[in-house]
C-alpha cells in the first residue's frame, strides 16, 4: 500500500472526556475506495471515533489526516463536510418537516452560503440528481411525503440519500441498519456495495449477519483502541474478541 | 532693679520645694478668674493636674459655660435654677454681686477636653478610660502628658494602654518641648493605630523637626496602604454578601434549571412568596405571641421553605410536568404563572411594600480592623453557608438526593429500577422552590417585601447559574461570589448602574467564550 | 410572486382594514355613524408596530428556533432613532425655548449637542439609523452568540439580559437620551403636526404598508432555499452542520434581519404614541411579544400578526373594563396558549388545511 492511496489516516488518537478515556491512542488506516467495518462493545469508542473524524470532537493528542494532507484536527464540521466526508448518525436524523424531495435538495452538493440560498432556484441539473438519488435510494414514490412521516427503515435510506447528495468521497454510516427488517438489511448491504463502487465507507455496526454479509475488512474497537482487524472469519476467531465483544 | 527682684523671686522658687497641691489649686483658680484666654487655658491645665476634688465640676462649668467670676477673682457656678454656688466650697451664694462669665475659645475647649479626658482616665470604669483615653487623644493637648503619664502606669487592661499610649503619642507630637527621638518614636506609635484619625492627625502636623517629619511622611504613606488594602477588604465583603445574596435566589434555581433543566421564570416569585411568609409569620407573632417575637425569623425560615415547597409542589403537578423536555415553552408558561403569582399577592396583600422588621439581634454592626461588618449581612452570609451546606448533604446522603440524582442521570432506568419519577420531580421542584422560600425570608431583610421582589433577582439568578455552569453547586456558589464580589469591585469605579451594566456585558461575553458555565458538564451526556 | 389564499388574505385584511379605518376618520363628519374616533386610529397604529415587533420574533423563534426574550430592545432603539428625530424638530418650541437643545439636556445644564445626536435632525438619517443601529447591535451579538454555538435556553436568557442591560443603559441621565423620562412632547414629523388626525390616519396607512411589505420580505425568506435550510437549522442543527451548512451564518442573517424589521415597528410606533422612555426595554415587554406570537402561531407568519392585534386589542378591553384582572389574563393566556394550543390560532385553521403546521419539537 502506498502513501498516496490512504484517504484516511489516524495517527495515536486520544480523547479524555474528564478522566473517561474514550479513545486511547487509536490508529487507523483507509485506503481509497475501501469499505470497513467497525465493531466492537458498547462504549469501545466507535462513535467518539466518528465525531473525531468529522469534526465534532477535537482529540486531546493524535493526528487525523484525510487525503495527504489536510489535518481534520484544524478544520469544524460545514469544513470537514465539504471536503467530501459524509455521516449517517446512528438515530437516523432527517429533517422532519420538510419532504423527501427537499431533504436531498438541501443535502446536494453545492454552494452552502446564505447569499446563495437566499436567491436560489430548483435547476434542471439540480432536479435530474434529486431523481437519481431517489432512484438509488428506492425512495421515488415518496418524494413529497415529509421526511417525519416515513418509517424508520425509509428513513434511514433517505439519510443515506442525504449522503450521496453531499457526493462525498467518504462515508461514515454509525448502525445503518439498526431496526431494520431482515429484508431492507439485505437491501441496504447491497447499496451499501454498490456505494463502494465510487466511495469509500465506513460501517459501525453491531449486527454481525450484516457485517458477514458486506464481506469486507473488520476493525475491532475496545476501550478506545484497536484490538484487532482483518477478515471477519480471522477476527471472530480471535480469543480477545471472543472473550470483550462476542462472549461466546 | 526690677529685672533683678525678678531673678532673685526666680531662684527663690527654684529653690524652693515644689508648690504643694493645693497652691497649685489655687494659681489655678486664680488663673481661671480671668479676661485672658492664655491664662484660662493654663489655669485649665493646672488645675486638671492638681487633683482638687473641685476640679472636675469647675472644669465642667466652664465646657458648658456656667463658670462666672468676679473682680475679686472669686469663682462661681451659675445654676440651672439662676442661683450660684461657690466654685472652691460649693457652698450657695444667693447674690455674689456683679459677676462676668469666663469665655472660652477653641484653645481653650481642647484643653477642656483633654482635662476631663484625662481626669477620666483614672475613673475604676474600663470602658469610660476607654472612652476618656479617645477624647484625650483627639484633643491632642500637651497639657494632658502629665495625666497620661500617670495613667498608663496604673493601667493594666492592654486596650486601654494601648489607646493612652496612642493618646500620649498625640500629646508629645503636639507639644513645644518635646525631643525628637521622642518624637519619632510617638510617630510611630501612631503609625501602628493606622486608622483615619491618626492619619489626619499626622496630616495636620507642622513645624515638626525634618527628622520627624520625613518619619510622619513615610507613616502616612503606610497608613494610606493599610487604608487602601482595608477598603479592598471592605469591598470583598460587600461582594461577598452580594453573592451570598445571590447564591440563596440562585441555589433553588440551581436544583430545578441546573439539576432538573426546568426553566421556572417563577422562580422569583417563590422567593416573594417567602418574604410574605415572613410579613405574614411577624403580624401573626406581634399579635399573638409578642413575647418570641425577637425569634420571628426562625419560624419564618421553615414556614417559608413549606410554603414555597408547597406552592412549587403543586406548579411542578399542575404546569410543568406536561412540559418536560419543551424547555422553551417552559419558559414561557412559567412566566404567565409568574404574572398570575405577582397579582394574586398583590390582591392579597396589596401593591405597597410590606414592613418585615430585622430584629435587634440582627441589627448594628461591629468593626474588625478597618472593616465595618454589619450583622444583618454577616448572618446572611451564614445562612447562605448553612443552606447551601444543607442542600448539598440532602442531594448526597438523603435517600430523597439519591434518587433525585439517578432521576437526573437516567430517567428510565432509575424508573426500571422502582423509583417513583413522577413524585422524585415533584419533590425536587419543591425543594428547589422552598430554598427560594428561605432565600425570601433572608431577603425581607434587605430589600422592600413588594409583589415585584422575585423579578429583581431573576435575571441575575440565572446569570449565577448559567455562569456557574449547570448542575454543580460549588459552580452555582463560585458564580454568586464572583459575580457579587465584581460588582462590588466595580461600583465605585463605574457606580452602582454602571457596575450591573459592565457586569451583565461581561457576562453575556463570558457566555460566548464558555457557552456551558465555568464547570459545564462533559462528555456524551452534555450534548443532548 | 404567487400568493396562495392565506397570503392574499392577510395582505388584504393588513392593508384594507387600516385603510378602511383611516379613510373613515378623514371622511366622515364626527357625528356621523360610520365615523372612526382618533384614539381608535391611534390604536389600530400601535397594534399594527407591535404586529411587526410579532413577526420579527416569529421569523427568529418560528422559522430558526431563537427564542429571543430581548427582541422589544430592537423595537426601542429604533423608536429611540425615531425619537430623536422628532426631538430635534421640536427646535425652539420647548419648554426652555432653546433652538438647539431638547429640555432634557437643557435641564441637565449641558452646553452642546452630545456627537451622537448630530444629523438626526434630517429625516433620511434618523430613519438610516433605526435600520442600522439594531442591526449594528442585532449583527455584534448574533455574531459572538452563534459562532460560540449558545442555543436553546441559554441564548433566551442572555437575550434578556442584553436589554436588561440596554434599560438599565438608558435609564441613566448622563447617556443622553432624557433618562427615566424618555422623549415627549413632540410637535411635528417631516413637518405635518403629529397630533393632527390627518397625520395620524396617514402614520395608519403607511404603518399598514410597512407591515405588508414586511410580511412578504418575511414570506419570500421563509419559502426560499434559505428558509428551508433555516428549519432544517432549528429543528436538527447538528445534522445540517455535517451537511456542510454553517447554521451560525443563516442564525445571524435571519437574526439581523429580524432586529431591523423590529426597529422599523419601533420607529413606526413612537410618532404614534408620542413618547418613548426606557421602559420600552423592559425584559416582560419582549417575552409578552414572543406570547403574541405564540397565541397566532409559532412559524406561521400570519398568526405573529394575528397573535399581536388579538392580544393587544384584550390588553385594551381589558385595562379599560377590569384592570386588576389583566395580569391574571395575561398570566393564563400564557399558561393556556403553551399548554393546549401550541400551534396557536393559526394551528386551530390548520387543522382544515393540507399540511399541518410544522411540527415544533424543542430547539435542542
Amino acid at each position: 500500500m502506498s502513501e498516496a492511496d490512504t484517504l484516511l489516516y489516524l495517527d495515536g488518537v486520544t480523547v479524555n472526556f474528564d478522566g473517561f478515556r474514550a479513545l486511547n491512542a487509536l490508529s487507523l488506516v483507509l485506503e481509497k475506495g475501501e469499505m470497513r467495518a467497525v465493531i466492537g462493545p458498547n462504549g469501545a469508542g466507535k462513535t467518539t471515533m466518528m465525531d473525531v473524524i468529522t469534526g465534532r470532537t477535537r482529540p486531546d493528542t493524535g493526528k487525523v489526516m484525510f487525503g495527504l494532507d489536510t489535518d481534520l484536527t484544524k478544520l469544524d464540521e460545514p469544513a470537514i463536510a465539504a471536503l467530501g466526508i459524509g455521516r449517517k448518525f446512528q438515530k437516523p436524523t432527517v429533517f422532519e418537516p420538510h419532504s423527501v424531495w427537499d431533504n436531498i435538495l438541501l443535502a446536494l452538493s453545492g454552494d452552502r452560503r446564505p447569499r446563495f440560498s437566499l436567491w436560489a432556484r430548483e435547476t434542471a441539473e439540480e432536479k435530474r440528481r434529486i431523481e437519481s438519488v431517489l432512484e438509488t435510494v428506492r425512495l421515488k414514490d415518496q418524494r413529497d411525503r415529509r421526511g417525519g412521516d416515513l418509517s424508520h427503515g425509509q428513513k434511514q435510506w433517505l439519510e443515506i440519500g442525504m449522503l450521496l447528495a453531499q457526493e462525498p468521497q467518504l462515508l461514515l454510516l454509525d448502525e445503518p441498519v439498526a431496526g431494520m427488517t431482515d429484508a431492507e438489511t439485505e437491501q441496504t448491504a447491497e447499496l451499501l456495495r454498490e456505494i463502494n463502487r465510487t466511495r469509500s465507507v465506513v460501517v459501525v455496526e453491531h449486527d454481525m449477519a450484516f457485517v458477514r454479509a458486506l464481506d469486507v475488512k473488520v476493525t475491532v474497537l475496545h476501550e478506545g483502541s484497536v484490538l484487532s482487524d482483518g477478515s471477519i472469519d480471522h477476527v471472530s476467531a480471535d480469543p480477545r474478541v471472543i472473550e470483550v465483544y462476542l462472549g461466546r | 532693679m526690677r529685672r533683678f527682684f525678678a531673678i532673685l523671686l526666680l531662684a527663690a522658687l527654684a529653690l524652693a520645694p515644689g508648690p504643694s497641691k493645693a497652691d497649685q489649686a489655687d494659681d489655678a483658680f486664680a488663673a481661671l478668674a480671668s479676661t485672658s484666654f492664655d491664662s484660662v487655658r493654663g489655669g485649665v491645665e493646672q488645675l486638671s493636674a492638681s487633683g482638687h476634688p473641685r476640679a472636675a465640676a469647675v472644669i465642667g462649668a466652664l465646657q458648658s459655660g456656667k463658670l462666672y467670676f468676679r473682680p475679686d477673682r472669686a469663682l462661681f457656678i451659675k445654676q440651672d435654677d439662676g442661683g450660684y454656688l461657690h466654685a472652691l466650697t460649693a457652698a450657695a451664694i444667693a447674690d455674689p454681686g456683679t459677676v462676668k462669665p469666663v469665655r472660652v475659645n477653641n484653645g481653650i475647649r481642647n484643653a477642656i477636653d483633654a482635662a476631663l479626658g484625662a481626669m477620666r482616665l483614672f475613673s475604676p470604669d474600663t470602658a469610660t478610660r476607654l472612652t476618656a483615653a479617645e477624647a484625650v487623644f483627639h484633643a491632642a493637648e500637651a497639657g494632658a502628658l502629665p495625666a497620661l503619664n500617670k495613667a498608663i502606669a496604673k493601667e493594666s487592661d492592654p486596650s486601654v494602654r494601648l489607646r493612652m499610649e496612642q493618646a500620649r503619642a498625640a500629646a508629645i507630637l503636639s507639644s513645644a518641648d518635646s525631643g525628637e527621638a521622642d518624637r519619632i518614636q510617638a510617630v510611630s506609635v501612631l503609625r501602628t493605630r493606622a486608622d483615619i484619625d491618626a492619619r489626619g492627625f499626622l496630616a495636620s502636623l507642622s513645624g515638626q523637626p525634618p527628622a520627624v517629619a520625613d518619619a510622619i511622611a513615610v507613616a502616612i504613606t503606610a497608613i494610606d496602604r493599610k487604608a487602601q488594602l482595608w477598603s479592598v477588604a471592605q469591598s470583598v465583603y460587600y461582594g461577598l454578601s452580594l453573592g451570598s445574596v445571590l447564591l440563596l435566589a440562585a441555589a433553588g434555581l440551581a436544583i430545578t434549571f441546573g439539576v432538573m433543566g426546568v426553566i421556572n421564570m417563577a422562580h422569583g416569585e417563590m422567593v416573594m412568596i417567602g418574604a410574605y411568609t415572613t410579613f405574614a409569620v411577624q403580624q401573626f407573632m406581634r399579635a399573638h405571641t409578642p413575647g418570641m417575637y425577637g425569634a420571628s425569623l426562625l419560624f419564618a425560615v421553615p414556614l417559608a421553605f413549606m410554603v414555597s415547597g408547597t406552592v412549587g409542589i403543586v406548579i411542578e403537578r399542575t404546569l410543568i410536568r406536561w412540559l418536560y423536555g419543551r424547555p422553551l415553552e417552559t419558559l414561557l408558561a412559567t412566566w404567565g404563572l409568574s404574572l398570575v403569582l405577582q397579582q394574586g399577592v398583590r390582591t392579597i396583600f396589596g401593591a405597597n411594600n410590606k414592613d418585615v422588621d430585622t430584629p435587634s439581634w440582627m441589627s448594628g454592626a461591629t468593626q474588625l480592623g478597618g472593616l465595618t461588618l454589619t450583622w444583618n449581612r454577616m448572618y446572611i452570609i451564614l445562612f447562605s453557608a448553612i443552606v447551601l451546606a444543607a442542600l448539598m448533604a440532602a442531594l448526597r446522603y438523603t435517600s430523597l438526593g439519591l434518587r433525585m440524582r439517578a432521576v437526573t442521570q437516567n430517567r428510565r432506568m432509575a424508573a426500571a429500577m422502582g423509583i417513583r419519577t413522577p413524585w422524585i420531580d415533584a419533590l425536587t421542584f419543591g425543594l428547589g422552590s422552598g430554598v427560594a422560600g428561605m432565600a425570601g425570608v433572608a431577603l425581607s431583610q434587605i430589600d422592600n417585601v413588594s409583589p415585584n421582589l422575585g423579578q429583581s433577582y431573576i435575571i441575575d439568578s440565572f446569570m449565577v447559574v448559567v455562569f456557574g455552569g449547570v448542575g454543580n453547586l460549588w459552580g452555582t456558589t463560585l458564580g454568586a461570589l464572583t459575580l457579587g464580589i465584581t460588582n462590588k469591585f466595580l461600583e465605585p469605579v463605574a457606580g452602582a448602574v454602571m457596575a450591573k451594566i459592565v457586569v451583565l456585558v461581561l457576562l453575556i461575553l463570558f457566555i460566548q467564550r464558555r457557552p456551558r458555565g465555568m464547570f459545564p458538564l462533559k462528555g456524551r451526556a452534555a450534548e443532548s | 410572486m404567487k400568493l396562495d389564499r392565506t397570503a392574499g388574505l392577510t395582505l388584504g385584511l393588513t392593508f384594507g382594514i387600516p385603510l378602511t379605518l383611516a379613510l373613515l376618520n378623514q371622511t366622515t363628519d364626527v357625528s356621523a355613524a360610520l365615523h372612526v374616533p382618533t384614539y381608535v386610529i391611534a390604536l389600530a397604529g400601535k397594534y399594527l408596530c407591535f404586529a411587526m415587533l410579532a413577526l420579527a420574533v416569529d421569523l427568529v423563534w418560528g422559522f430558526a428556533g431563537i427564542l429571543s426574550l430581548g427582541h422589544a430592545a430592537f423595537f426601542a432603539l429604533g423608536g429611540y432613532a425615531m425619537g430623536m428625530y422628532l426631538m430635534r424638530q421640536i427646535g425652539s418650541r420647548g419648554v426652555y425655548g432653546n433652538a438647539m437643545l431638547p429640555d432634557f439636556m437643557v435641564f441637565l445644564g449641558w452646553k452642546e449637542l452630545p456627537w451622537y445626536w448630530h444629523g438626526f435632525e434630517w429625516f433620511p438619517f434618523a430613519m438610516f439609523m433605526a435600520l442600522l443601529v439594531p442591526g449594528l447591535l442585532a449583527m455584534g451579538f448574533g455574531w459572538l452568540a452563534f459562532r460560540s454555538r449558545v442555543t436553546g435556553v441559554y441564548l433566551s436568557i442572555i437575550t434578556q439580559a442584553l436589554t436588561y442591560a440596554l434599560l438599565l443603559a438608558f435609564f441613566r441621565n448622563d447617556m443622553g437620551f432624557g433618562g427615566n423620562n424618555g422623549m415627549t412632547d413632540f410637535k411635528d414629523i417631516l413637518g405635518f403636526p403629529v397630533q393632527a388626525d390627518g397625520t395620524r390616519s396617514a402614520l395608519l396607512v403607511i404603518s399598514a404598508a410597512f407591515l405588508c411589505a414586511q410580511y412578504l420580505v418575511a414570506r419570500s425568506i421563509v419559502r426560499s432555499r434559505f428558509g428551508k435550510v433555516l428549519i432544517a437549522v432549528r429543528d436538527t442543527e447538528s445534522r445540517t452542520r455535517f451537511l456542510g451548512y454553517r447554521p451560525e451564518a443563516y442564525k445571524l442573517v435571519v437574526w439581523t434581519l429580524s432586529a431591523v424589521m423590529a426597529g422599523i415597528g419601533g420607529a413606526l410606533y413612537v410618532p404614534q404614541v408620542g413618547i418613548i422612555n426606557p421602559s420600552e426595554f423592559a425584559p416582560a415587554n419582549s417575552i409578552e411579544a414572543v406570547i403574541w406570537v405564540a397565541v397566532g402561531g409559532r412559524g406561521t407568519l400570519t398568526g405573529a400578526i394575528l397573535g399581536a392585534v388579538i392580544v393587544n386589542f384584550g390588553k385594551t378591553w381589558f385595562t379599560g373594563a377590569l384592570p386588576n384582572l389583566w395580569l391574571y389574563a395575561l398570566g393564563a393566556l400564557f399558561i393556556f396558549v403553551t399548554l393546549f394550543l401550541p400551534n396557536g390560532v393559526m394551528g386551530l385553521f390548520a387543522a382544515r388545511a393540507k399540511k399541518p403546521a410544522p411540527e415544533l419539537e424543542a430547539a435542542e
